[in-house]
């Protein structure tokens, strides 16, 4: 197999507070290949985009890398700083957040913004990028895009500036993509149109994206594998469609359980007793062991055992538990 | 007899600019119309889902519902009784405890500055009733403990906040629900636990629920009849079985399609064409006009009236 694109080893992200040091992020590794979807899901507090967030560079202190390595095309990462960092930002790894409205700049143009970051990290002039800023939204599918560079954010609607966030993302051809819950602000019918882009943009260019979502249909549709967390942990780790329709993790089988479709028919929803638990308790052993039905003594003393793909963090893993 | 009577309901926003802008700017005064000519009935313990995507109009019919948002035009009748024309101010007051609704973020509908007892008793001491006891017994029913009842909103999660939500719901035995997005804000798995929550509630109280979601599964999940809007406009009303197995409109055609599956490993979807118009300018005839793949002459003159088909109630030209 070719080196992957990024890969993450034994990562973790410490946030130092008056009750103790709290871990977001605890020991996770995972691996993306050039044009792979690897999709990261969780509920909230999970420590899924803190994970995205330390690759990119954006953890806003005190929180911190104490652990672990990031690697990016063969280059070691996570130690960058200030200019070193800012140069690989946008150049080698392009962003999409949540709220396409709050990533654009209101007060410039469209154009004006891609070719902005056209100038900085390529090495073109302004001609050829503002040639190039009608080509990317061409690109993500904006109908008319000759006239609408010279259009500001607030002129178009939520899927049309998702897709401008995108272009913007794309612009200066990174190798990697962190795609930061891009479609849940957005209706149904625009969240496809996204999700198909996002899969064109993957297979044409070969660009590598991390998709973090809490959505398992989207996870389902878009995603090439799947890294399942669970209180700043990977519980799982795998092929969607082995993840999601035999899940080896007690949490994953829970999670896929406990969605309306999976209890197709049936009065009551699957249920997982117990909330997460708060980062300043996380319980000794696996984290999941209170709500597990299968933990023993094993679960609540010895750490589980590390995931690699196809595999879950979990001592007793499941076999043949079929849930759609 | 239907417990909850919408008939021909509309509701226009005036979304003009200042005069002044208007004058300089030459402009007319604009207009924005939410909901338009909505036809439904709830039946007694049933739960009645509206959904559809932002912007048609489901968050405004479940506000014209409880009554904090008047209808333009259109009468809604709860147990035979119009709350915007009746006098009777006994009867209005005897109806108003009946109805309560949920909302969607559990952040912004509970006063962080009071206790939870408080809150919870708030719509029967609103009315000086008897509230002795009553916060106690209703955190028991929606699983919370009797000790959490001098706690502040803030020490509680999200899911935890809307039982508190449903538990204020429930304090004055009203017999209609009005859910507008009770689960959006809420993982899958404390999603479950609401969900489950809220069927039981039904079953011990005998209530009826209007749910107004997105989610196609959640619907789908709790609804014992389905409405389907868009633009303001309802476009198909039929039964979960029937909606989902054969969708007659071409528009809930499309968002079935374009709903994520979570089995729909790869799946490639032909995404929908364009997005939803400018409701202040709505398109000519049907609304669906212009995204519709089978639209024809007849769509862009007439708008579709209500038509029964094998128990399905569509506006289409075309459905069959």
């Amino acid at each position: 197999m070719a080196d992957p694109v990024l890969s993450i080893r034994d990562l973790s992200v410490e946030i130092p507070t008056r009750h103790g040091i709290v871990r977001p992020v605890d020991g996770v590794s995972y691996d993306i290949q050039a044009g792979e979807i690897l999709g990261i899901v969780g509920e909230s507090g999970a420590g899924k985009s803190m994970a995205g967030n330390a690759v990119i560079g954006l953890l806003t202190p005190p929180a911190h890398i104490s652990k672990g390595e990031i690697w990016l095309n063969g280059q070691r990462i996570d130690h960058l700083k200030g200019d070193a960092m800012r140069r690989l930002r946008g150049k080698e790894i392009g962003m999409v957040f949540q709220d396409p409205l709050t990533s654009l700049n209101p007060l410039l143009r469209i154009g004006d913004q891609l070719t902005e970051t056209m100038l900085t990290h390529l090495p073109i002039g302004r001609a050829e990028a503002e040639k190039r800023a009608v080509a990317a939204l061409e690109e993500v599918g904006i109908p008319g895009a000759a006239e609408r560079v010279n259009s500001y954010p607030h002129e178009f609607s939520g899927g049309m500036r998702q897709r401008v966030v995108i272009a913007l993302a794309l612009c200066a051809e990174p190798s990697l993509i962190i795609a930061d819950e891009p479609t849940t602000a957005l209706d149904v019918s625009v969240q496809a149109q996204i999700i198909a882009l996002l899969r064109r943009l993957c297979r044409d260019r070969g660009t590598a994206v991390m998709l973090i979502t809490h959505d398992m249909g989207v996870i389902a549709e878009a995603t090439d594998r799947v890294a399942v967390m669970y209180a700043g942990r990977l519980a799982e780790l795998g092929p969607v469609r082995d993840v999601l329709t035999h899940p080896q993790h007690p949490y994953t089988h829970g999670l896929m359980a406990s969605t309306p479709l999976a209890s197709q028919g049936k009065s009551r929803l699957h249920q997982i007793p117990g909330a997460m638990p708060r980062l300043d308790a996380v319980p000794d052993g696996c984290a999941f062991n209170p709500r597990c039905p299968y933990a023993t003594e094993k679960c609540r003393q010895a750490p589980v055992p590390r995931v690699s793909n196809g595999q879950a963090a979990c001592w007793y893993p499941l076999v043949d538990e079929k849930v759609i | 007899m239907a417990l909850v009577k919408v008939k021909n309901l509309s509701r226009v926003f005036d979304v003009s600019k200042p005069w002044l802008n208007r004058v300089i700017e030459r402009r007319s005064k604009a207009f924005l119309t939410a909901v338009s000519e909505v036809d439904f009935d709830v039946e007694p313990r049933s739960t009645y889902a509206l959904v559809g995507e932002s912007g048609s109009g489901k968050s405004t019919i479940g506000k014209m519902l409880v009554g904090l948002l008047k209808p333009t035009s259109g009468v809604v009748e709860i147990e035979g009784i119009d709350l915007a024309s009746e006098t009777d101010a006994a009867k209005i007051d005897a109806i108003r405890s009946d109805i309560q609704m949920i909302f969607q973020d559990p952040y912004a509908s509970l006063n962080p500055r009071w206790r939870v007892k408080d809150i919870i008793v708030e719509p029967v001491a609103s009315r000086g009733g008897n509230t002795e006891g009553l916060s106690e017994r209703l955190l028991e029913q929606v699983g919370l403990s009797v000790q959490d009842a001098g706690k502040f909103p803030h020490e509680f999660s999200g899911g935890q906040r809307q039982r508190i939500c449903i538990a204020r719901a429930l304090a004055s035995e009203p017999n209609l629900i009005v859910c507008d997005e009770p689960t959006s804000a809420l993982d899958v798995s404390v999603q479950a636990q609401v969900l489950n929550l809220m069927s039981d509630l039904k079953d011990d109280f005998g209530l009826t629920y209007v749910l107004i979601s997105h989610d196609l599964t959640v619907v789908r999940h709790m609804a014992d009849k389905i409405g389907v809007l868009y633009l303001g406009r309802l476009v198909e009303e039929a039964a979960p079985e029937d909606l989902f197995e054969t969708p007659k409109h071409p528009y809930t055609q499309m968002l079935l399609e374009a709903a994520p599956q979570m089995d729909g490993f790869g799946r490639e979807v032909l995404p929908p064409e364009g997005e939803i118009p400018d409701p202040i300018t709505p398109p000519s005839g049907c609304a669906f006009h212009p995204r519709c793949p089978i639209a024809q002459d007849v769509c862009k003159r007439d708008r579709p009236a209500m038509r029964q088909i094998n128990g399905i109630r569509v506006a289409c030209h075309l459905a069959e």
